[in-house]
């Protein structure tokens, strides 16, 4: 190519123990202009752009970076910040009891000998906000201002860093749509003068609009970079290159027949957020069959969880709208007790930080939800509980030296499996599994996905939440897709497709 | 060879278990020899558990506070306040033993569910919610206690739990020793020693991992052995006191809720992860009201035993209380992070802060060294608890 890059990443590749999650990957930036990334959840767009901020340093893996033709060895973060790199994630990085200012110079404050000079620091502040486009009081609180705007006090804050490439991971995920068009705006017209970006995003439609040049990235690899000018370029295009795997015949037969019988019926659902002010779900309905598994498809943050911890004794304490029908029966439930009394478990998607007690042993995970089953009068059984621990370890296959292992030891496949025979001890007919087999290896995938199978024969149901598309698709009997906290689309197994799924889960 | 390869490994597997039992013994140990044998003189260790109980009964309560991630600094002057209040029922009141003991324990009960409350269903910081009681109960102190002074206790009932006996069967041989007492020694050792057993076998019969059968036999011996030289240098003197009966009563009770009841398990995932729990059905409110309300109960039962011991309320009674307490949590392996520690750590915790002050009291060692000798051993407690904690992981 004749033209010049700013930014040249080469070749790289990154190995976790036992993953290889980026695989020789080139991604090239030129200069001014806007290049879009994009790629399913844990195609590697994270972990490349934990690379170039410095995070993984120098070292840790194999490739270039290259900025104006001169190689990078980034030690940390800051080594990167020199460099020219600013990145904004996802969770914004502000502290929301400090001032618009003193959150735009945090880290490299304007000083005259010691002390802050906090004159120049206000006038600067106010340049930057000019800049951005963003009409408010420097002197305002952070935790005062919507989340649009603050996610452009961080946009402000990264460029009065001088920086040269300014990279955003999925900005506009937590933006209501005007304030994702007003941002949009604000980047192309940062385009104008002269400011090089890199858009990380799910959202294909606002991707089409914006970008000069895409990549695409799939399980690790480079696919294909496409050029807005040259490439003609549409939605189905890139959803082609993100899915194009062939799937892998990991999904065990199904025999099971999906009964008439509605044993979970979601009405007009709605969940608000006071705490973070912001609606969560909208208008939600579906329903669930007796020995039906069904599949609830989206993308990261697209309200997946927050609708399964809602029906879950909503924890989170949402404020809900709605009705909820138990076998023909409109229920409250008003903890994740009433839950687990009404016959529904939850398998959490995040089994480390809400699902297992680390430090505790094999056998107190699988009984804590259901003690009363072992218990006379408020008394344990220790015994009976090292049967059921044994039993669960037999049946589930778990990989421990002994049920009085600290469940923190093990790997995450039998970790899952813990957690699985935890929420089958508490007997649920029905089961909702979020992500169930994040992170873990093929083979114990394959374990629960013949477990799933034999849940539903004996009459259970399942809801089970995932961002992998080839699961979805394989393991369910109908399948909804979820996208900003609604449901956008419903498929029986028989006619979804990869494609058909990814438009719903990106409109 | 092999037992000493043997004892290695068990030492090293349950380091942290049994390291607070040899920290004990090694204070134990100085200070015998540093005062010519006074320390372990059955006089001074008969004064030294009374002077722990009302440590002690605190430090179980602290225990399973700190185990779900609080911390409560209002038992002290609690504990204080209501000694005194008791201290005026007894005297002013002239209500007899039998409801005044009742009514400190629910007006403990009381005071620790008002901090349960603002805790659980306020969301106030438990080390705020609690300082606001310190402040509080000490000036209920005081309030109480203004127009008189010190209140002396005169009811002989109420002042033998802090400073009598249990009685010794009346019979007229080996007058020199307190015959019951050695009984329920040997009673102990045998109950000791069949549980273990038992316990040995199931775990066997599950193939768990076992203590090898030289190291099991060392423990049992050693074990009983403390039992029984404790019952017999206690029965050369006055016998076991109502204190230790107490304060032995309480951590059976806390032990069998804490290790054998589904309370006790919700108690230690709350505190192991409270999402984690909550998902799993247990309302953390509940659990929160309870060991609160247990924290302030016992609160109360120390400041009876206080009261008893002094025979009398002073206006200064429970200072520091809570500080000693928390320390004694700590030093017996109750984990910062929530989640771990035993009734019965705490217990050796509170043995290792009265040993260090009678110890050093008898060495006629200044109140200003004391001081840093406790902090010291405070930090080298916990560092040592925290190491072994990252080894295991």
């Amino acid at each position: 190519m004749s033209k010049s890059f700013l930014l040249q990443m080469k070749n790289i590749t990154k190995k976790f123990p036992g993953v290889i999650a980026l695989d020789n990957v080139s991604f090239n930036v030129a200069e001014g202009e806007i290049h879009c990334l994009v790629g399913e959840n844990g195609a590697g767009k994270s972990t490349l752009m934990k690379i170039l901020s410095g995070l993984y340093h120098d070292g840790s893996f194999d490739g270039d970076i290259i900025i104006n033709d001169e190689k990078q060895k980034f030690k940390n973060i800051k080594d990167s910040e020199k460099a020219g790199i600013g990145i904004i994630y996802q969770e914004l990085a502000l502290v929301p009891d400090m001032t618009v200012y003193e959150n735009i110079f945090i880290g490299h404050e304007i000083k005259k000998g010691v002390v802050v000079n906090w004159n120049e620091t206000i006038s600067e502040a106010v340049k930057m906000l000019k800049m951005v486009k963003l009409d408010v009081n420097p002197a305002a609180l952070v935790k005062h201002l919507g989340v649009g705007k603050q996610q452009l006090v961080e946009i402000a804050k990264v460029l009065s860093r001088k920086i040269k490439i300014l990279i955003l991971d999925e900005p506009t995920a937590s933006l209501n749509e005007s304030d994702s068009k007003n941002l949009l705006d604000l980047l192309k017209e940062l385009k104008k003068h002269g400011v090089t970006c890199v858009l990380i995003s799910h959202k294909l439609t606002e991707v089409l609009n914006i970008a000069d040049s895409i990549t695409v990235l799939r399980d690790g690899k480079s696919i294909i970079t496409l050029n807005a000018e040259k490439d003609e370029i549409n939605e189905g295009v890139l959803i082609k290159h993100m899915v194009g795997r062939t799937i892998e015949n990991i999904y065990p037969k199904r025999t099971h027949k999906v009964s008439k019988d509605v044993v979970l019926e979601v009405e007009n659902w709605s969940a608000y957020d006071s705490v973070h002010g912001k609606q969560v779900l909208k208008n939600i309905n579906f329903k669930l069959k007796k020995g039906e598994i069904v599949g609830f498809s989206g993308l990261m943050g697209s309200g997946r969880t927050e609708l399964a911890l809602s029906i879950f004794g909503n924890q989170p304490k949402f404020k809900i709208e709605g009705t909820l029908k138990h076998k023909n029966t409109i229920k409250k439930i008003n903890s994740p007790k009433e839950a687990i009394k009404a016959g529904i478990a939850y398998v959490t998607e995040d089994r480390k930080g809400n699902g297992l007690i680390l430090i505790q042993d094999v056998k107190n995970n699988i009984t804590i939800s259901n003690l009363q089953e072992i218990a006379d009068f408020g008394v344990i059984n220790e015994n009976e509980e090292v049967n059921i621990g044994e039993k669960y370890r037999v049946d589930f296959n778990i990989k421990t030296p002994s049920i009085e292992q600290a469940v923190g030891n093990l790997s995450g496949g039998n970790q899952q499996k813990v957690s699985l025979s935890k929420w089958l001890f508490s007997k649920p007919d029905i089961l909702i599994l979020d992500e169930p087999t994040r992170g873990i290896d093929v083979g114990a995938k394959y374990e629960i996905y013949t477990f799933m199978n034999k849940m539903v024969e004996k009459g259970m149901s399942i809801i089970m939440i995932s961002s992998e598309l080839p699961e979805i698709l394989g393991m369910s009997d109908r399948i909804y897709v979820v996208s900003s906290g609604t449901i956008t689309g419903e498929f029986s197994a028989e006619e979804a497709t990869q494609e058909k799924i990814m438009q719903k889960a990106t409109n | 060879m092999s037992v000493i390869n043997n004892f290695n490994k068990a030492l090293k597997s349950n380091i942290r278990e049994y390291g607070m039992f040899i920290a004990l013994f090694v204070i134990m140990a100085i200070f015998t020899a540093a005062t010519n044998g006074i320390f372990i003189s059955a006089r001074n260790l008969s004064n030294l558990m009374n002077q722990t109980g009302y440590i002690a009964v605190l430090a179980v309560g602290m225990t399973l506070v700190i185990v779900i991630r609080h911390i409560d600094l209002s038992v002290g002057f609690l504990s204080g306040f209501i000694g005194a209040l008791t201290a005026i029922a007894l005297s002013a009141w002239q209500l007899p033993v039998y409801i005044a003991i009742p009514m400190a324990l629910i007006l403990g009960v009381i005071a620790g569910l008002i901090t349960g409350f603002m805790v659980a269903r306020l969301k106030i910081p438990a080390f705020v919610a609690s300082l606001a009681g310190f402040l509080i109960y000490r000036g209920a102190i005081l309030l109480v206690t203004m127009k008189t002074g010190t209140i002396i206790v005169t009811d002989e009932t109420f002042n033998a739990i802090g400073n009598s006996f249990i009685p010794d069967i009346p019979v007229a041989f080996f007058t020199e020793l307190h015959k019951l007492t050695l009984i329920i020694g040997l009673i102990s050792i045998c109950l000791f020693i069949l549980n273990e057993l038992k316990v040995r076998r199931v775990k066997q019969s599950y193939k768990f991992e076992v203590l090898s059968i030289d190291m099991f036999i060392a423990k049992l011996l050693f074990i009983s052995f403390m039992i029984g030289y404790f019952c017999f240098v206690m029965s050369r003197y006055n016998g076991i006191s109502w204190t230790v009966v107490v304060v032995f009563i309480v951590v059976a009770i806390y032990y069998f809720i804490t290790a054998k009841t589904v309370l006790g398990r919700h108690i230690y995932a709350l505190g192991g992860n409270p999402e984690a729990a909550e998902l799993s059905g247990i309302s953390i409110a509940k659990i929160t009201y309870f060991v609160f309300g247990s924290m302030g109960m016992l609160a109360g039962l120390s400041g009876i035993l206080f009261t008893s011991r002094l025979q009398s309320a002073t206006t200064t009674a429970g200072t520091l209380f809570e500080l000693d307490a928390i320390a004694a949590a700590y030093i017996g392996g109750v984990s910062a992070a929530g989640g771990v520690g035993k009734v019965t750590g705490s217990i050796i915790g509170a043995f290792v802060m009265t040993s260090l002050t009678s110890g050093m009291n008898l060495m006629t060692i200044d109140i200003s060294m004391q001081y840093i000798v406790k902090g010291l051993v405070l930090a080298l407690a916990v560092i040592f608890d925290v190491a072994t904690r990252n080894k295991a992981k």
